[in-house]
């Protein structure tokens, strides 16, 4: 790095620039859609000179949509809070199990426990649609269809495997002769998990905290079969703007915006947590 | 304070015999070293007495209780771990404070306790420092005050100084014995290091393949291996190993060394005509001039000087190397031919199909671990 001509640099900077347009170009074109009016945005060719209007956003916010067929209501305010709920107390949830049960296959091997651990792993294999039918009739019967405590239950599938098998990992990259020196020196298993196991693997569930919930966040097919309009999420909702006298794409943009600020702030936020986590077995203890 | 107690301990893994059938007792106060190879078992027995692994079977008694059920956190020992496993998120001082915040100390009892044990291995300075910002010296001094600041006692230590530089290893090899005393613990000290051993141990337990080969003081160890494996591992340089067949005249029981009758003191009568081999430490041969009674003539090949006393290595004329050791300072051949003498005394006979020591005056009895 130290010895890097200008040629290099330059070249380096256009590659850079090039990937970064190529990767940033839909969130920017979509950032700009979201202040236009359906006319300015169907206009041909496109153009990236307009009037920006904060119409979409006003329409998203006060629920009124307004369609050449008239004024439509649309619950994305309501959306977007059930996005955050469902989101946030799934991940909630699962790491309140996924943690202690991660904890438990790292450092206790009994009988059948990579089996189970592996049982657990493979309900992200099945496709969400092989069990959506059988689980939607016995959400019905069981009185589940359509309640948040079913839909969080529903994304136990999402959330749970992957925060145990990512959780797993921090924990088993713990020397245990650091967890055997606090029993040694007088503390109970609970106190070594709480004192020493989990702040040592913390980095690591941040980091799978974080991807269980933008796997939650995003998820859309178990919300679309299993939740009605009250209780869905974004990206179900979105599906309301396409209109009988067209789409949106003017509300579609700014409501896409708007539902990735969260997962966007979160991630920025936890993105050193997420490279110390990937780093930390790199120092030794 | 308290005794230790191992009675018919085994430890498998898998179909693996870690330890097998092991007995020990370790007086109250006693420092007892466990030396052998890597995969002698000795860590696994720590391990045991500490709590953290249970035996398969066998009984382990600490002040003579029976701990062999109890978890670590109420058998009351403290351990130093090899590779230190301090805890890598908190201070030094926090680190040392670990067992007495498991005793529920107060604040200013906490801050006395660390302080004095910091001071007295010198890491007063760097109480406020992360693991991760401390020197290997460092870390180890932090690692043995975590297991001293509670006073258990019973003291683990589990070649603490295997992972710091010689130098320091070298003054902690001088430390250690007076600041154990000190403590009146019984100390189970682990080591691969033969000079560490004698230097520590009241006793010294030799591990090979899970069982104690031989047990006794340094003095004993050194001087009466109960093996060839055990002669060989104790001593630098390592002791001169030859084939030899004992005879009888006159005079005694005598081996054939380059032709020249060495008599041996010792009750070798057994011996006669059997296949043995002679363990001479290099220290018990020297250099005499031509004419002595049982010279052996000889060929400098090399010369190490090794600060306080030089070895050489010499050639006989069957072509059998040998080292000779002597105190730097004093004469002897630097070149050329020479004559060594052996010390009659100091020989030792082993057997050579099963490498155990012949004409044993101190018979060790290996399953109970015991001196008859």
């Amino acid at each position: 790095m130290e010895h890097t001509s200008l040629l290099e640099r330059i070249l380096r900077g256009i590659a850079l620039t090039l990937v970064v347009i190529f990767f940033m170009f839909p969130i920017v074109w979509i950032l700009m859609m979201s202040f236009q009016t359906n006319e300015t945005i169907l206009r041909i060719p496109p153009q990236l000179v307009f009037k920006p209007t904060l119409a979409n956003y006003t329409a998203l916010i006060t629920g009124k949509l307004t369609t050449a067929a008239g004024t439509l209501d649309i619950a994305f305010m309501r959306n977007l809070w059930n996005s955050v709920f469902l989101s946030v107390t799934s991940v909630a949830v699962a790491l309140l199990l996924g943690v202690p049960a991660a904890y438990a296959f790292a450092r206790h091997k009994f009988r059948g426990s990579e089996d189970i651990a592996f049982t657990l792993l493979s309900f992200r294999f099945a496709p969400a649609l092989l069990v959506l039918l059988p689980l939607t009739l016995y959400f019905q019967k069981l009185g589940l269809a359509n309640t948040y405590i079913g839909l969080i239950w529903v994304y136990q599938l999402i959330c749970l495997p992957l925060i145990l098998w990512i959780v797993r990992g921090y924990f088993e990259d713990i020397p245990a002769d650091i967890e055997y020196a606090y029993r040694i020196a007088g503390h109970s298993w609970f106190a070594t998990f709480r004192k020493i196991a989990l702040p040592l693997a913390g980095p690591g569930i941040a980091a799978a905290g974080l991807l269980a919930f933008i796997f939650a966040w995003n998820n859309f097919v178990f919300a679309l079969v299993l939740a009605s309009a009250d209780k869905q999420p974004v990206t179900v909702g979105a599906l309301a703007f396409i209109t009988s006298s067209g789409i949106q794409y003017g509300q579609i943009s700014a409501a896409i915006v708007l539902s990735i600020t969260p997962t966007l702030a979160l991630a920025l936020y936890a993105q050193r947590y997420l490279v110390e986590g990937l780093s930390l077995g790199a120092v030794k203890g | 304070m308290a005794s230790l107690e191992l009675r018919n301990v085994v430890k498998r893994y898998k179909s693996q015999t870690v330890l097998d059938n092991l007995s020990l007792t370790v007086a109250d106060g006693e420092t007892l070293v466990l030396f052998g190879p890597s995969g002698a078992g000795k860590t696994v027995l720590l391990r045991l007495v500490a709590g953290v692994i249970d035996p398969d079977e066998g009984k382990i008694f600490i002040g003579g209780e029976d701990m062999t059920d109890l978890d670590a956190e109420f058998r009351g020992v403290g351990m130093a771990f090899q590779n230190f496993a301090l805890f890598p998120h908190m201070t030094a001082f926090d680190n040392i404070a670990t067992p007495l915040q498991a005793k529920r100390s107060s604040q200013s009892a906490m801050k006395a306790g660390v302080e004095s044990v910091a001071k007295l291995l010198k890491i007063g300075h760097v109480l406020s420092h992360r693991p991760r910002a401390l020197s290997n010296g460092q870390k180890q001094r932090t690692a043995l005050a975590r297991a001293l600041v509670g006073s258990p006692p019973v003291l683990l230590l589990d070649d603490p100084l295997r992972n710091v530089d010689a130098k320091l290893r070298f003054e902690m090899r001088l430390e250690l014995p007076r600041l154990l005393a000190d403590r009146g613990a019984t100390v189970v000290y682990v080591t691969q290091d033969y000079k560490e051993a004698m230097a520590l141990g009241d006793r010294i337990a030799v591990m090979s393949q899970g069982v104690i080969k031989q047990l006794g003081t340094p003095e004993q160890i050194y001087r009466e291996p109960a093996n060839i494996e055990i002669a060989r591992l104790f001593g630098d340089p390592t002791i001169n190993l030859l084939d030899v067949k004992p005879s009888r005249d006159a005079k005694g029981i005598y081996v054939g060394l380059s032709n020249v009758q060495v008599h041996l003191t010792g009750a070798y009568d057994a011996t006669v005509g059997r296949d043995c081999v002679i363990g001479l430490r290099p220290e018990a041969l020297s250099f005499v001039d031509e004419g002595t009674p049982a010279a052996i003539p000889v060929t400098v090949e090399a010369e190490t000087p090794l600060n306080e006393k030089i070895v050489t290595l010499v050639r006989t004329v069957r072509g059998r190397e040998i080292l000779v050791s002597r105190p730097a300072g004093t004469p002897g051949q630097t070149e050329g031919r020479a004559h060594i003498a052996v010390d009659g005394k100091s020989a030792l006979l082993f057997d050579h199909a099963s490498g155990d020591r012949i004409g044993a005056r101190n018979v060790v009895n290996l399953r109970s671990g015991e001196a008859a």
